[in-house]
């Protein structure tokens, strides 16, 4: 076990869906079904591909200490405004695709705002944003609306033999993410304002400028989620969101791939694990034909056991005071979970108030 | 020692006194409104109405204050207002042997979720979020989808019967007096060593941890004070409404709405429980003016969304030290100083000694 | 480094977007070939409504068509055999199956939308063991289950997944919603096996069959005009309401709406959720503003709730319709209330698998499959107390599977597969 935790957590999270795989292959075995087989692993990854878009955005705000309980309402939202401006004419697609996502913009915007300048903690801002934009859902729309043309529909019902093309756009936006993170200031930000914002702000950072890009990615991500589904549904819904449970899920999913949820350190890729992991879950219980209410237990049981046994609990790994690893010690440098240079890292908190 | 007027009014003012302000100008909007609600028979039909949601705001109250989430608390009350119109049935007889049950197993619940947090060292967030799935599949796996039905009225008598032709009051509903009790009893605890002990963890676990407080024992009592006040709502609410597998759904988010509305910091640290209660209160009022209003039902999300931002941010902001430079928020940390609070407050925070 | 590895996640965003347009195997038609025709549900616009339920609403559900039709059907007199009402039909067209014809047992997979109500509940275990019956006839071999929990997305995906490994020999479907469900349907009937669609409908006439009791106007016709007939112009009701956007739901309400205001009954609507405690609160609120004379409800869930807020309030109690939910049938029993108990039959979770029986014995069944919907009035009430004795409250009335094995134990303990 200790050797586990010694091990780069989206390295676990990795190893653990490995595992999962392996039992999930062997279960489907016992009631006849090939795991592997083209449709099976379809299925597998179209249950990804939603929830994974909504955490690689929810990931960015849970780096930065803050919370994004409003990713259903958007998510319906954009479907809605997607199919409505879409209008089954494909010349509109990309008007409505521009609209969505400024909408969506709009209203991360709003929520960062609200959690840096008002100073309302995440959890709150986000449940009060969901609940004005859930109003006006309720008010404006009675049930599914719009037509997605054809065109737009391919988004959501191709693929390259078996990957759709929505898990592929998936991944393409996770190596984005990954590369913000990574390498820009930006991304650097996150971690260190999510780590120790008091740190973070004495050394001279605009404390609210990431957390206010990544609630405003998390909206975007969301409404690319509410465009996948209004693809596949051919139609807007205003239940969409709220069906999928994607705002408790992808928080789960955030933490399950190695994020901690006090921010400052994680990775996209162990967040798109997470994911991976839940939609072989949920694929091998379906094709055991598991009760439903079986269903939501397992799910829960596993979310907690699998946190449990793998994820790191501290921000900073205390470096010993001496021997192997204290000061003298030529030893690894604590940084950002995925393994970026040292650049710009800060020192842990107990040593600022030196 | 004497205030001026102007402290008072000060102090009434102040973002952690908000919600007794917005509680008033609620109440009395109601009224005017319509002028029945202030009859003593429909105001404390009104709090009778109050008390599950004002139980759970207290519970989860512990829960926020040593710096934790209990987002089970909804699945829990589902499970055992389900449970209880199994078990009880038709039997009144049974009503002793299963509440004791129902009260065993609220606090069987707060045992694993506070242990899973402190031993299992899981985050509260995610504990809570899988016990409320497990929780509810559970249930809903043993019985079927629904209930066989409302249980016998000796039962429900808890949550819907009261004293009658009482002078003055003329009906002091048994969930009134249950709230009452429990309040008495929160705040006689919050007063003890052992209840400061929650805002000493919730403030800074590493110095009540030197200090020699237990603090996996701390958290994981808040935890089961938290479960016991799900049962008990679940209890009154079998009452109130009888059995239905929708009874409970989304209490979590209400009772931590009303906690924070009540000016208690997410993040832990701070706070009055009266504080909380209020905020339940708050909530409630808040329904029965858009349902006196005839606000049309689809709108009423918006308007309590924007009421929930308006009222947090107001409390989060600090009159006596307004803090320049942006602002830092987090989960697990509430402002980047805390300031010492004023009146009440003080009575909360007090130097952990060890010794839980 | 840094250089090297920021072209390199570059590239390999870009080649991961180059490969999306080497796809292949679209699963939806061009417009050109497929021809949707709306034969269930309408498919409302949004519009900006300021006012939902008001006095003459312009309620975008409101079908004048379907609206008629179903008016005139609540008095034709169904064909088919009068103690198996799951297997009668008003109004049918029949449409020849004899191309499906053949022996041996087959295997059905049926998507469903969820198991997360009790009446959904109540018809999944009658389906269940008709199910039994039909695999001791040697009719099904077997039938695989998908349960999307109330999700689109999810159903979706088990419509194509059955299609891509199922093995099946028919598909029986029950859309979670209508307009959303519609391309997958017509998917599965493009691999040309018989596809049966029941309870929701969907946009495409492509199945077989598609199975339903008469509809939501229906039902807001029956429960509209008891309440009007029992009340005096002027009167004030309560409608209590689930949910917004379920078309099912929402014609019932569209249907009501339109004949109270017509009768000038003065009704206020609220959504529920089907939450007891709401609505008991609701109803108290309206007691505190002045009297309230009836109860409308778009679903019999929370009928008690709704009862006992006047008798807390100690008020006569008002005219009410509520559903044929065992627990309103006994509240109304109890109570002597004025009541009506409209159903929205639930036996027609049998007839799917005794369409199936039919379609490979290539006899005709109707295109659409309207089954009876005839509400409990007070002369029935003890009917179907006595038929139903034992039974939880979340059971319904009309559940149709008495002569079903494992009557009456499996509904009783509600033995969920």
């Amino acid at each position: 076990m200790n050797r586990l935790r010694s091990l780069d957590p989206t390295v676990v999270v990795y190893l653990a869906l490995v595992a999962a795989l392996a039992i999930g292959a062997l279960l489907v075995s016992t009631v006849g079904r090939n795991f592997f087989s083209a449709g099976n692993v379809r299925d597998i990854l179209t249950g990804m591909s939603v929830l994974g878009l909504v955490a690689i955005g929810q990931t960015l705000v849970v780096l930065c200490s803050s919370l994004d309980l409003s990713v259903p309402v958007v998510i319906s939202l954009s479907s809605l405004l997607a199919a409505t401006t879409m209008a089954g004419d494909p010349a509109r697609i990309v008007p409505a695709v521009l609209l969505t996502l400024a909408v969506a913009a709009a209203i991360g915007m709003f929520n960062g705002l609200v959690v840096t300048k008002l100073r309302v903690n995440g959890f709150i801002a986000t449940l009060g944003t969901g609940l004005i934009v859930k109003g006006y859902l309720d008010t404006q729309y009675k049930g599914t609306a719009g037509t997605v043309p054809w065109e737009f529909q391919l988004l959501g019902a191709t693929g390259l033999g078996p990957v759709p093309v929505s898990t592929i756009l998936m991944l393409a936006l996770a190596t984005l993410v990954w590369f913000v993170l990574a390498r820009t200031r930006v991304g650097h930000q996150m971690f260190a304002v999510g780590g120790d914002p008091v740190v973070a702000r004495l050394s001279g950072l605009h404390v609210a400028r990431p957390v206010i890009v990544a609630h405003v990615v998390c909206s975007l991500t969301a409404a690319g989620a509410g465009l996948l589904l209004a693809s596949r549904l051919g139609v807007g819904s205003p239940t969409v969101g709220s069906q999928g449970g994607y705002d408790l899920l992808s928080i789960a999913a955030v933490v399950l791939g190695g994020t901690l949820l006090l921010g400052g350190r994680g990775s996209v890729w162990g967040t798109i694990g997470g994911v991976a992991i839940f939609a072989v879950l949920d694929n091998v219980m379906s094709v055991m034909q598991v009760n439903p209410f079986l269903k939501d237990i397992v799910r829960g049981v596993v979310i907690v056991a699998a946190v449990a046994v793998y994820t790191r609990r501290t921000l900073h790994a205390h470096r010993p005071r001496f021997g192997v690893g204290g000061p003298t010690d030529d030893g690894p440098v604590l940084g950002p979970a995925d393994g970026a240079p040292a650049t710009g890292q800060l020192p842990p908190a107990e040593e600022v108030a030196r | 020692m004497r205030r001026s007027a102007r402290e008072v009014a000060l102090d009434l003012v102040s973002p952690q006194r908000a919600v007794f302000l917005l509680l008033v100008v609620l109440l009395v909007a109601i009224v005017v409104v319509n002028p029945s609600f202030a009859e003593p028979g429909q105001l404390m039909r009104f709090l009778q109405r109050v008390a599950p949601v004002a139980i759970v705001a207290m519970g989860q109250f512990f829960v926020i204050v040593s710096g934790e989430f209990d987002l089970s608390m909804g699945s829990l009350v589902t499970a055992q207002v389900v449970g209880a119109g199994v078990l009880v049935g038709q039997d009144g007889s049974r009503t002793v042997p299963v509440l004791a049950l129902m009260l065993a197993f609220g606090t069987l619940v707060g045992l694993v979720n506070g242990l899973a947090t402190t031993f299992l060292r899981v985050p509260s967030f995610i504990v809570t979020l899988g016990m409320m799935l497990a929780l509810l599949g559970a249930v809903m796996f043993w019985t079927g989808g629904a209930a066989t039905g409302n249980p016998a009225d000796e039962f429900r008598q808890i949550g819907r019967g009261g004293w009658r032709e009482v002078p003055v009051l003329d009906f002091v509903p048994y969930a009134v007096v249950i709230l009452v009790v429990l309040l008495v009893l929160a705040l006689w605890y919050t007063h003890r060593p052992a209840g400061k002990l929650h805002v000493a963890v919730g403030d800074n676990v590493a110095t009540a941890h030197h200090a020699g407080v237990r603090v996996w024992w701390v958290k994981t009592r808040a935890f089961v004070i938290s479960s016991l006040s799900a049962t008990v709502a679940g209890v009154l609410l079998v009452g109130y409404a009888g059995v239905h597998p929708s009874v409970g759904r989304g209490y979590e988010f209400t009772a931590i709405t009303a906690v924070v509305l009540g000016g208690v910091v997410l993040g832990g640290g701070r706070g009055w429980i009266v504080g909380a209660l209020a905020g339940a209160v708050v909530l409630e009022a808040l329904f029965v003016l858009l349902n006196y209003a005839g606000v049309p039902s689809t709108v009423r999300s918006s308007v309590q969304g924007v009421i929930i931002i308006a009222a947090v941010a107001y409390s989060a902001l600090d009159f006596r030290r307004r803090r320049s430079g942006p602002a830092t928020t987090s989960p697990a940390g509430g402002d980047a100083a805390p300031a010492p609070g004023r009146g009440g407050d003080t009575s909360t925070t007090s130097p952990a000694h060890s010794g839980a | 480094m840094r250089r090297r590895t920021k072209v390199a996640a570059v590239t390999g965003a870009a080649a991961l977007l180059v490969l999306t347009a080497c796809t292949t195997d679209p699963t939806v038609t061009p417009p050109s070939e497929s021809s949707p025709a709306a034969t269930s549900e309408p498919a409302p616009e949004p519009e900006d409504s300021d006012e939902p339920g008001g006095e003459a609403p312009a309620n975008e559900w409101f079908d004048q068509a379907m609206f008629d039709t179903q008016y005139a059907q609540r008095s034709v007199t169904p064909e088919g055999p009068a103690d198996q009402p799951y297997l009668q039909h008003i109004d049918a067209e029949f449409v020849d199956t004899s191309q499906f014809a053949s022996e041996g047992a087959k295997k059905v997979c049926f998507a469903n939308a969820s198991i997360s109500n009790p009446w959904r509940q109540t018809g999944w275990i009658t389906m269940n063991q008709q199910l039994k019956v039909l695999q001791e006839a040697g009719v099904i071999s077997e039938m695989e289950t998908r349960d999307a929990q109330d999700n689109d997305d999810t159903q979706i995906a088990d419509i194509d997944y059955f299609i891509a490994e199922g093995g099946c020999d028919v598909f029986i479907i029950s859309p979670n919603s209508t307009a959303a469900m519609t391309p997958a349907v017509e998917r599965a009937c493009e691999t040309g096996k018989p596809v049966i669609v029941f309870d929701r409908g969907v946009q495409t006439d492509c199945p077989v069959t598609f199975i339903h009791p008469i509809g939501g106007f229906a039902w807001g016709i029956d429960t509209a005009e008891f309440l009007i007939e029992h009340l005096e112009p002027g009167s004030k009701v309560v409608a209590l309401r689930i949910l917004p956007g379920v078309d099912v739901l929402e014609q019932r309400w569209a249907a009501a709406e339109k004949l109270f205001a017509e009768a000038g009954i003065e009704a206020e609507d609220h959504f529920t959720g089907a939450d007891p405690v709401k609505i008991k609160s609701i109803i108290s609120d309206a007691l505190a503003r002045g009297e309230v004379h009836g109860i409308w409800m778009d679903a019999g869930d929370g009928a008690v709730a709704a009862l006992e807020a006047f008798e807390d309030a100690g008020v006569d109690y008002p005219v009410i319709t509520g559903e044929d939910e065992l627990s309103f049938l006994r509240k109304w029993k109890e109570t002597g209330v004025t009541a009506l108990g409209p159903v929205y039959s639930n036996f027609q979770w049998r007839t799917p698998l005794l369409a199936v029986q039919k379609i490979f014995a290539g006899e005709e069944i109707p295109s659409e499959w309207v089954l009876p919907q005839a509400p409990i009035t007070v002369d029935e009430l003890d009917d179907y107390l006595a038929r139903n004795e034992g039974m939880p409250d979340g059971h319904y009335a009309k559940f149709g599977g008495e002569d079903l094995p494992g009557y009456p134990e499996v509904w009783q303990e509600r033995v969920m597969p």
